[in-house]
């Protein structure tokens, strides 16, 4: 029996190797660094390995490709322009991820433990969060890239390990941080299950594991159609556990709430990206010939997953839960690009993407920063009158979520938008009608807060607003500026995903 | 359509303005009320020169437009940032700056005490910018951003004495409310691209041809929500009374003169839409007709001098919806009653704020009385807006708002007998309470308190109340004087055919001066013979309490939209919580052969979110196996 060696294109990989020769780094610096020198260290390293992987996606960026990894990855339009969406978005994360008040000193020891305390006192701070934080993001890289099922699922894993770790590095309510990221990773293996099951049946159904293979299949249309559904099925569950749609959605409050803050903005953000940026190319490339079978399904969960997101958003009283719910309302908008199924639909599906994930990160870099004795306060009603403690960040929260509601001169409109009429063009009205009543919900939260910020008394209960150190200010300039400018001048963005995102099969 | 470069600096100028004064900070708060009205006034000297352009130029050559730039362009569809200038906009962006500028002046003198007038100008000129891009936008969509940047000014500047907590609650009524307003707009924007996929105005009145009437009165009852939100009209009217709550000023500018018509301005600029939905312009028609009387009835019960007015705005701009949906003939009556409203009603709204000025900021009017001799400037402009609200002639109401009464009783049938009824009615009602609001404010024996020491307000107050008074007395006679505006807007509005006339002009006047002077005579009688008590008797009739109470709109809401909502959000948060680890876990231990596997490992919810996912699988798979088979 002979191997062949694997060829590999390793100029068109080289953003994710990149990025995987950081995170080893990282480990070695973890293990062999002083404790006084090792943030800093860490923080450079990431965040030179990011800005390096983006110049090197930005110099492959018309290059097109599906033999790079032995026809594992694929590298187009769409591809480039979801890991240059990725690594922007994990750039101003990282800046929040670099306040290490946030973060457990030792993830190892018991909460409340001698150990504990004692890393406390000698100012013992590990970091393996920045080791952690890279590998996640080259399973991103490589999520939306896969063009076959095996490296999808290893993608899946390598995204999602090291994430199910991050949310309980929390430095407060440790407690709560360890359960989260416990219910995070045993509902993550289940739906992985799920996403397995359905792989076989499509192995089964075309013998293939090639997404070109099944897709011949598809196209062919002699398999058997009962494998292809379930196979459908059963990866479409694996996919919508990963976005966080309905019926689904369960981990992503808990979660969401439970995880430090800047993971949480990184994980809703960057994430999203990920699995939407998979989704689009799977469906709108493997299974696209299929449609009548999935279509109806997702339009289905679309609905449900906005309006319920919307509804239950309402009630919260937790700004972090309030925040996942209205990020399981968007991966409903978000789905109705996939249920486009058309050009339009793709260009609006980035777009949507990179906006709502730039805005996604910059209202936790806020939600940061209001913080009493005992950490961050996320009860809405201590947010009472913040407009007075600090208007300028207030503004910018709300500049937030006046994006997040779709209001016009923010991203977020074009965004909603352009997804909803790209659904509208290719048939599918009850999902835009669901969106745009939805969305018409969903302002009603978003402006409660922005009403309890500017319009109400402050209460005098301890309640401050940090001033932002350097990095985190950068963070929430950035995205409100890049919030405010995609609104009033997306064009050129838009042109440039228009002409950029073109998936090649 | 001829091109224009300069439209925007109607736009750009004020929103210049309002930047400056924001990002200068306190550095600008000598300067800055100043700077933003000279901004505004020269907004207004640039739509002077646009209309001296307009009127060198040939009825068919009038309407220019600007492209800004490429706003949204995905697949297909691109959309521009453009204005428009054409013959109704020109009337809007007068007004808009004309009595904007005015009420920047006053607000110099009004707010000189206020330790952020400097930010209450920038909100000011930013409001301006707003509105102004709502009557300037080429397309929907950008009337969209204008429509939702007046309604952030409008919030910004009810709650700006946020201190207290009612005038929060008030900006958040006003959030709400606006906010099923603006869904309509949304919705209505996107049937118009679904069915015909164009959302500009010359885009959609071409297309609105060939498009099902279905469609086009889809998106009619769609803008007509829309215009009950920004204009307070039925059922969407509660938050106008509370958004008094803000500077007179801003009830003045906002609430009177210019944001609470951009209702009217958006049926009135789809009339192409209207005129081929006839269900969806009788409705436009039935919500006028209610408000004005919804209006008017609130109006009699209130003690608070603004909130009267609030009500009769709300009643004013009821007829000018009525006359925008009687089609063609209604259009520029509309029009016409919304300028000279604009005059009377801001005039009006600045008299009570220089009353309040000079008692203490007191807005209870039975506190008032006999303020007539201690503040005769105000009196007279106020009085003169009065005259002109009532209808009597040659004063500005008398023309417009009797050519609506007159196209009401000729719009045919016994929907023409009915409305004329109604508007005639609301006249009489209007002049009761008009009445009710003079006598007790400035004739009869004094009722105020201990500290009150009425003065006359400086100059600068009293000029821009002046200046709107005459416009008060002549903008009726001015704008119907052979036809003019009928004529100006005409080209802009489908022609109409000849109605049969049920009554005629001189008949119609007639019987409105009856109605205004029976509702006078009523007043009189009752406020003015009468001693008025300081507090408001309790031994009053079920109606009086009804309209004290704003014809139970609040309550209305409560029961029909905030319980129902509460109940629903919080069924689905307890089917998000406790059912699905109730319910659903019973079923998901079924699902699983038996829940003890799991159990022991968390609290119990990782193991009811795990039989969730398998239920929503298993539901899945079988709604994939019933859909394809």
């Amino acid at each position: 029996m002979t191997f062949t060696a694997p060829v590999l294109n390793y100029s068109l990989l080289s953003p994710i190797l990149i990025l995987l020769v950081g995170a080893l780094i990282g480990v070695l610096v973890e293990a062999f660094v002083s404790k006084a020198l090792r943030p800093v260290t860490q923080l450079s390293i990431t965040i030179g390995t990011l800005v390096l992987s983006l110049a090197q996606v930005w110099k492959i960026r018309n290059e097109h490709s599906t033999t790079a990894a032995m026809g594992s990855v694929v590298i187009d339009g769409p591809a480039i322009l979801l890991q240059a969406s990725i690594l922007i978005i994990s750039i101003i994360s990282v800046f929040l991820i670099a306040d290490t008040d946030h973060f457990t000193a030792l993830a190892a020891s018991l909460p409340g433990s001698d150990e504990e305390r004692h890393a406390v006192q000698t100012g013992n701070q590990v970091t393996e969060v920045y080791p952690l934080t890279l590998f996640a993001i080259a399973g991103m890289m490589l999520f939306p890239i896969s063009s076959d099922l095996i490296t999808l699922f290893v993608a899946l894993e390598m995204l999602s390990l090291p994430l199910y770790l991050m949310a309980g590095l929390s430095r407060r309510r440790r407690l709560a941080s360890q359960e989260a990221a416990l219910k995070y990773f045993l509902l993550g293996a289940f739906s992985s299950a799920f996403f397995l099951f359905g792989m076989a049946y499509l192995y089964g159904y075309s013998g293939s594991v090639n997404f070109a293979g099944i897709r011949e299949s598809v196209v062919g249309g002699s398999g058997n159609d009962v494998l292809l559904l379930i196979g459908i099925a059963f990866v479409s569950i694996g996919l919508l556990f990963k976005v966080g749609a309905v019926p689904f959605h369960t981990w992503s409050p808990d979660v969401y709430q439970g995880a430090p803050t800047p993971v949480t903005g990184f994980m809703a953000a960057a994430t999203k990206v990920a699995a939407f940026g998979a989704m689009l190319r799977i469906y709108y490339t493997v299974f696209a010939n299929a449609q009548w079978s999935w279509t109806p399904l997702l339009s289905a969960v679309a609905i449900v997953t906005m309006l319920f997101g919307s509804l239950v958003a309402i009630a919260q009283r937790d700004v972090k839960r309030m925040l996942a719910y209205s990020s399981i309302a968007h991966a409903g908008f978000l789905l109705a690009g996939v249920i486009a199924l058309n050009k339009a639909g793709l260009d609006a599906s980035i777009f949507y993407l990179f906006a709502y994930g730039i805005a996604t990160v910059g209202a936790f870099a806020i939600v940061t920063l209001v913080r009493d004795s005992n950490g961050e306060v996320t009860d809405l009603n201590r947010w009472k009158g913040l407009g007075k403690r600090s208007p300028w960040v207030a503004t910018a929260f709300a500049g937030f979520l006046l994006a997040f509601a779709g209001i016009p001169l923010t991203s977020g409109f074009i965004g909603k938008f352009s997804i909803f009429s790209a659904a509208y063009e290719s048939g599918a009205k009850g999902v835009v009608i669901a969106g745009v009543l939805s969305s018409a919900i969903a302002a009603f939260f978003y402006i409660r807060v922005i009403v309890l910020m500017f319009f109400t008394d402050p209460i005098q209960d301890g309640t401050t607003v940090d001033i932002p150190s350097g990095l985190t200010r950068i963070t929430i300039i950035f995205s409100i500026a890049v919030t405010i400018v995609l609104g009033v001048f997306p064009a050129p963005l838009l042109t440039l995903i228009t002409n950029f995102a073109t998936f090649i099969r | 359509m001829m091109t224009s470069t300069s439209l925007v600096y109607l736009i750009a100028l004020p929103l210049a303005g309002a930047a400056i004064l924001l990002l200068a900070g306190r550095h600008s708060d000598k300067w800055g009320h100043l700077l933003a009205t000279g901004l505004s006034g020269s907004s207004f000297l640039v739509g002077l020169y646009q209309l001296s352009l307009m009127l060198g130029r040939s009825n068919g050559q009038r309407p220019i437009t600007q492209k800004l730039f490429e706003w949204i362009s995905v697949g297909s569809f691109n959309i521009d940032a453009g204005l428009m200038l054409d013959q109704l906009s020109i009337c809007f962006v007068l007004l808009i700056t004309g009595v904007g500028t005015l009420i920047h002046i006053y607000s110099i003198s009004y707010m000189s005490h206020d330790p952020d007038r400097r930010r209450f100008f920038a909100f000011l000129n930013l409001f301006i910018a707003a509105m102004l891009l709502l009557v300037l936008g080429n397309s929907y969509l950008n009337l969209y951003v204008g429509w939702e940047g007046v309604g952030l000014a409008s919030y910004l500047l009810i709650g700006f004495w946020n201190q207290k907590p009612a005038y929060a609650t008030a900006s958040k009524k006003a959030f709400v409310m606006n906010r099923i307003g603006d869904m309509g707009l949304s919705f209505a924007i996107m049937i118009a691209f679904a069915t015909m996929g164009t959302v500009s105005f010359s885009g959609v009145k071409e297309a609105a041809g060939h498009t099902s009437t279905a469609a086009l009165t889809g998106i009619g009852i769609m803008l007509l929500v829309a215009a009950t939100g920004k204009s307070a009209q039925f059922p969407l009217q509660a938050w106008l009374g509370d958004a008094m709550a803000g500077p007179t000023p801003v009830s003045a500018l906002i609430h009177a003169a210019t944001m609470v018509t951009a209702g009217v301005y958006l049926i009135t600029r789809s009339n192409f839409i209207f005129d081929a939905a006839p269900t969806a312009q009788l409705l436009v028609v039935i919500v006028g007709a209610i408000t004005l009387m919804f209006g008017a009835l609130i109006g009699t019960a209130k003690d608070d001098i603004k909130k009267a007015l609030a009500a009769s705005t709300m009643s004013q701009i009821g007829y000018m919806i009525l006359g925008a949906g009687l089609g063609p003939v209604g259009y520029a009556f509309a029009i016409m009653h919304l300028l000279t409203h604009g005059f009377f009603k801001a005039g009006m709204f600045l008299g009570a704020g220089s009353v309040m000025h000079g008692m203490n900021d007191e807005v209870n009017m039975r506190k008032y009385g006999a303020l007539r001799k201690f503040m005769p400037i105000t009196f007279a402009t106020f009085g003169l807006g009065y005259l002109a609200i009532l209808g009597v002639p040659p004063f500005a109401g008398f023309y417009s708002k009797d050519m609506i009464i007159e196209t009401a009783f000729n719009s045919g049938g016994s929907k023409g007998v009915i409305l004329g009824c109604v508007t005639l009615l609301g006249a009489g009602i209007t002049a009761f309470y008009m009445t009710r609001v003079m006598i007790l404010t400035f004739t009869g024996k004094s009722r105020w308190d201990d500290q009150a020491h009425p003065h006359e307000s400086p100059w600068l107050m009293w000029l821009p109340m002046a200046i709107l008074a005459i416009g008060s007395v002549t903008s009726g006679y001015l704008l119907s004087h052979g036809d003019a505006l009928v004529n100006w807007l005409s080209p802009l509005f489908e022609s109409h055919g000849e109605h049969a006339e049920l009554l005629s002009p001189v008949v119609v006047s007639g019987l409105a001066l009856v109605m205004v002077a029976v509702g006078v005579a009523i007043a009189f009688l009752k406020y003015s013979r009468n001693e008025v008590a300081a507090v408001a008797p309790d031994d009053v009739s079920i109606f009086t309490r009804v309209a004290r109470q704003d014809l139970m709109q609040d309550r209305f809401n409560e029961a029909v939209f905030m319980r129902p909502g509460q109940v629903l959000t919080d069924v689905l948060v307890k089917s998000d919580e406790a059912v699905i680890d109730g319910a659903v876990r019973g079923v998901g231990r079924l699902a699983l052969g038996s829940g003890s596997s799991l159990r022991g490992i968390q609290t119990g919810f990782v193991r009811s979110y795990a039989a969730l996912i398998l239920i929503g699988a298993v539901v899945l798979v079988a709604a994939i196996w019933v859909v394809t088979q």
